[in-house]
């Protein structure tokens, strides 16, 4: 274990310092077929767009070569030659033997550290080295964050008032979903669990739109079929949340399973929080993900709670950061409060992930401030003083603010001018979206196939012939 | 009671025969490598021809109509001889060819060629990654078809054994057949989910599930069942090229089926039942391997003097009532065989959906043999009473035409 930490974490120091791709001892399973990892140039870590100019591909995709039994790497350190020269070949490959009998640690000596660029004041930290962002896309940045921030407290406020039946903030992780969404191109496709609105919102998706899935009206796209929150958009390449937890994540295997397949120069990115890596689907993903080779960041919000389950309930390893090197997916720990750390880590992760085809872990530590839904009350599993010090000592949004503020992007004026407008964007939005129609019958029955098939057809004959034998029974305003 | 291995016997004229009378060899010597080249005929003097090689006198032909009895010499027909397996394959192969998108994935898919080896020689042809080997993991690697599909792939997924899709219900259920709905039809899952299930020779109970029970409900999927190598190839391609989720159910025993079927392609449509018999006296509703109980009974029938007609109903999601509809309207009576267990089973479905629409055109209750609900035995005397097996349905059809 402690070999495993010092192997990793070497190896993200030495990304900075070349900005080469990897050491190719820290890599692991070498496979034949690749005959050399590309070279990886300081030009192309800058570009957003990643032309992949440097991309030597000697693989090939469709070979019809199997993959010859991939041999565990190859550690020749001379700390296991001394006095076992014995070694022999098991399936799986070369393994040294010694004589001394040692079980390896269940917890580590200390925990792997976590990547921080910025300190709670929002100033840079001395050697932090970091992904410089512009003032543009730091302001936008921010500006979404605060977007998210009001949207997550007017729809609360709409439930509350009765107006919509269920919502979900995304308090304390603004910064998880507008940083690692900052970093990726709309061809990047996205897998969400469920609290990950801000990577939509990014994107362009428009707090209409928002307003209109949670409302369930004729505008919204999933044609008001799933509970608020769920939202999905296949332009935007944000696919449909489905509230059964970690399934997303062998799908995001499987899509980016099929980029590779197209070559396409595009990365799938999955998000779950830490109660989903006790999912089998959590573990089996990421398991193939390293058997396949396939370009996916797995980006876990590790914000310590599900529903009312603490992590300590949830696992008991070093968080989720340890288990990415026992299914061979390289892994890093960051302050998931952090907008740059995120930031610098999912562009380095993307570059990866894209350039060598391999999936990466990223354990974003944070909190989760609200509650895990309207359905919830947090303060009953936990102080409401750890709930209140988190929400503001150490929110994410101010942080960043700080930072942006002390390089001279914005001011207080842009502050209050910006909440006060997108407050009252939103509470437009609402009531547009709370006047709407809702969807008519008809798409009762579409969708289930690509054409309704004969079954359905009856059935909906036979609903309308109800509706209209007892009009009293239904509500008039219903679209037919 | 006699069931046949391997290909239909020959058509000559039998009377019903007493199990008690025949001497079978024992199981042990037909295991699943021998089948191939090897399989019982069962004579109408009861006595058993244990055949090593495949004869020329037997008629290939699961559709049996005609009277006469003997294959004319196999050169001169048009089209090629295969085994189911081997039409499957062919299906497959074809669309992959037609189709770069298509791709398969499960255990032992590749190099292995697949357990029942409707996947060999595909690796090799269209490379690891198209006919890709995956870890154990059920759900998971349904749930990675599945996403694969959304992106624009069309993923075979391969269920080692179909009781082994049961740990991937959650993602067929939950996902596959509801994602295209509740994405409000933005992404769509064009996936085929295959694999051999139904009562084998001694599997054991885990190993002889029919999950076509538990899967019926799902909105959002479809689900066929192939029975001849002709249906099998076409079905199969039909499925991978519809754009909704599909589950092709195979059976364990029919992989060996040999049949002649044409060289022009041709597609087979998914939600269409099969004619196999037409008659006049009583409707026979099965699929899969019980189609074949069913034509053992039909010839005894036949020579009882009833003339049944059997429908083979290939469509189990949703039904081909159409067919089936015009069937009992002109028979008044139906009777249904599946492999199914009696509670929840496709039966006991389709005994609703036909008496809701056509009770005015029966002239009885409707009939359904199904297995009992109980796991299936290791031991084979036992396992084979809990198949429906000829004499039943003869004894059904009797009382129904009472």
């Amino acid at each position: 274990m402690a070999l495993c930490l010092r192997t990793s974490s070497r190896s993200i120091l030495y990304y900075f310092k070349s900005k080469m791709g990897l050491l190719s001892s820290s890599s692991s399973s070498l496979n034949h077929q690749h005959h050399q990892k590309p070279p990886f140039t300081a030009t192309t870590a800058q570009n957003l767009r990643d032309p992949f100019a440097n991309f030597s591909t000697k693989v090939n995709l469709l070979s019809p070569r199997r993959f010859q039994s991939t041999k565990v790497e190859e550690q020749w350190d001379s700390l296991n030659h001394d006095h076992h020269n014995q070694v022999l070949d098991f399936p799986g490959g070369k393994v040294a033997f010694t004589p001394e009998m040692r079980f390896i640690s269940e917890s580590p000596v200390e925990r792997v550290h976590c990547y921080r660029v910025l300190d709670d004041n929002g100033q840079v930290i001395m050697s932090s080295k970091f992904k410089q962002v512009s003032e543009e896309i730091a302001v936008k940045m921010y500006s979404d964050m605060v977007t998210l921030q009001t949207m997550d407290s007017v729809f609360y406020e709409a439930q509350r008032q009765g107006r919509i039946s269920f919502y979900a903030t995304t308090i304390g992780e603004e910064a998880i979903n507008i940083a690692s969404a900052a970093v990726l191109t709309i061809d990047d496709l996205v897998f969400p669990q469920y609290r990950e609105p801000g990577v939509l919102l990014w994107r362009g998706f428009s707090l209409q739109e928002f307003a209109n899935q949670c409302f369930g009206n004729k505008d919204d796209y999933g044609k008001g079929r799933q509970m608020p929150i769920h939202y999905g958009s296949n332009k935007h390449n944000y696919f449909t949340v489905a509230a059964t937890i970690a399934t997303q994540v062998p799908h995001a295997v499987g899509a980016a399973y099929s980029l590779k397949m197209d070559r396409k120069k595009a990365c799938v990115i999955t998000y779950f929080g830490d109660g989903g890596t006790s999912e089998g689907d959590f573990h089996a993903a990421l398991n193939f993900a390293a058997v396949m080779e396939v370009p996916v960041i797995f980006f876990c919000r590790n914000n310590g709670w599900a529903i009312s389950t603490p992590t300590s309930d949830q696992f008991r390893s070093d968080g989720v950061v340890v288990k990415g090197p026992a299914y061979g997916v390289r892994s890093i720990r960051v302050d998931g409060n952090d907008t740059l750390a995120i930031y610098t880590a999912v562009h380095a992760a993307r570059e990866m992930a894209i350039n060598e085809n391999r999936p990466i872990l990223i354990e974003a530590l944070t909190y989760r401030v609200g509650h895990h839904s309207t359905s919830d009350d947090s303060t009953k599993y936990r102080p409401v003083d750890e709930i209140e010090w988190w929400r503001s000592a150490r929110d994410p949004v101010a942080r960043f603010r700080k930072w942006i503020e002390s390089n001279g992007w914005w001011c207080s004026e842009n502050e209050s001018e910006l909440r006060m407008s997108v407050r009252k964007q939103m509470l437009h939005a609402i009531q547009v979206a709370e006047k709407a129609d809702k969807p008519p019958i008809a798409e009762l029955f579409t969708d289930v196939y690509n054409v309704p098939p004969s079954n359905l057809c009856e059935q909906e004959k036979f609903l309308r012939e109800t509706m209209k034998r007892h009009p009293q029974d239904y509500m008039p305003d219903v679209p037919v | 009671m006699a069931t046949i291995v391997g290909a239909a016997t020959a058509l000559s004229a039998s009377k019903s025969f007493d199990s008690r009378k025949l001497h079978l060899p024992s199981r042990g010597s037909l295991s699943v490598s021998e089948r191939k080249g090897s399989f019982l005929v069962v004579r109408s003097d009861g006595s058993v021809v244990h055949k090593a090689h495949r004869a020329q006198k037997l008629i290939t032909n699961a559709v049996a109509t005609k009277a006469d009895s003997s294959a004319a010499s196999t050169a001169s027909k048009p089209g090629h001889e295969l085994l189911l397996f081997e039409a499957l394959r062919e299906g497959l192969e074809e669309e992959m060819d037609r189709d770069p998108t298509v791709c398969v994935m499960g255990e032992d898919v590749g190099h292995y060629g697949g357990s029942y080896k409707v996947t060999k020689g595909l690796a090799t042809k269209y490379g690891d990654l198209r006919v890709l080997d995956t870890p154990i993991a059920e759900n998971s690697f349904t749930g990675m078809g599945i996403g694969a599909a959304m992106t624009g792939l069309r993923p075979i997924v391969e269920g080692m054994n179909m009781g082994f899709l049961l740990l991937a219900f959650n993602q067929i259920s939950n996902n596959c057949g509801m994602l295209h709905y509740t994405s409000g039809g933005q992404f769509k899952i064009p996936i085929v989910i295959r694999g051999p299930g139904g009562v084998g020779r001694q599997l054991g109970a885990e190993h002889s599930q029919r999950l076509e029970s538990y899967f019926q409900s799902i909105p959002g999927i479809q689900m066929v069942a192939c029975s001849t190598p002709y249906n099998a190839k076409g079905l199969m391609k039909a499925a991978i090229r519809s754009e909704n989720p599909v589950i092709l159910f195979e059976h364990v025993l029919l992989y060996n089926l040999k049949e002649r079927i044409p060289d022009e392609e041709y597609v087979c449509s998914l939600e269409e039942a099969e004619m196999v018999r037409p008659g006049e006296h009583v409707t026979i509703l099965t699929y899969s391997r019980m189609r074949y109980h069913v034509m053992q009974a039909a010839k005894t029938l036949v020579n009882k003097g009833y003339d049944p007609e059997v429908i083979d109903i290939r469509s189990l999601k949703p039904f081909d009532l159409h067919t089936i509809g015009n069937s009992v309207k002109k028979t008044h009576r139906v009777l249904i065989v599946e492999e199914c267990m009696r509670t929840g089973g496709i039966g006991a479905s389709l005994t609703a959906a036909i008496t809701e629409n056509f009770n005015d055109y029966l002239d009885a209750p409707i009939i359904c043999l199904s297995s009992q609900d109980v796991p299936t035995p290791y031991a084979g005397t036992l396992e084979e009473w809990t198949v429906v097996q000829p004499a039943q349905i003869v004894t059904a059809v009797e009382q129904l035409c009472q």
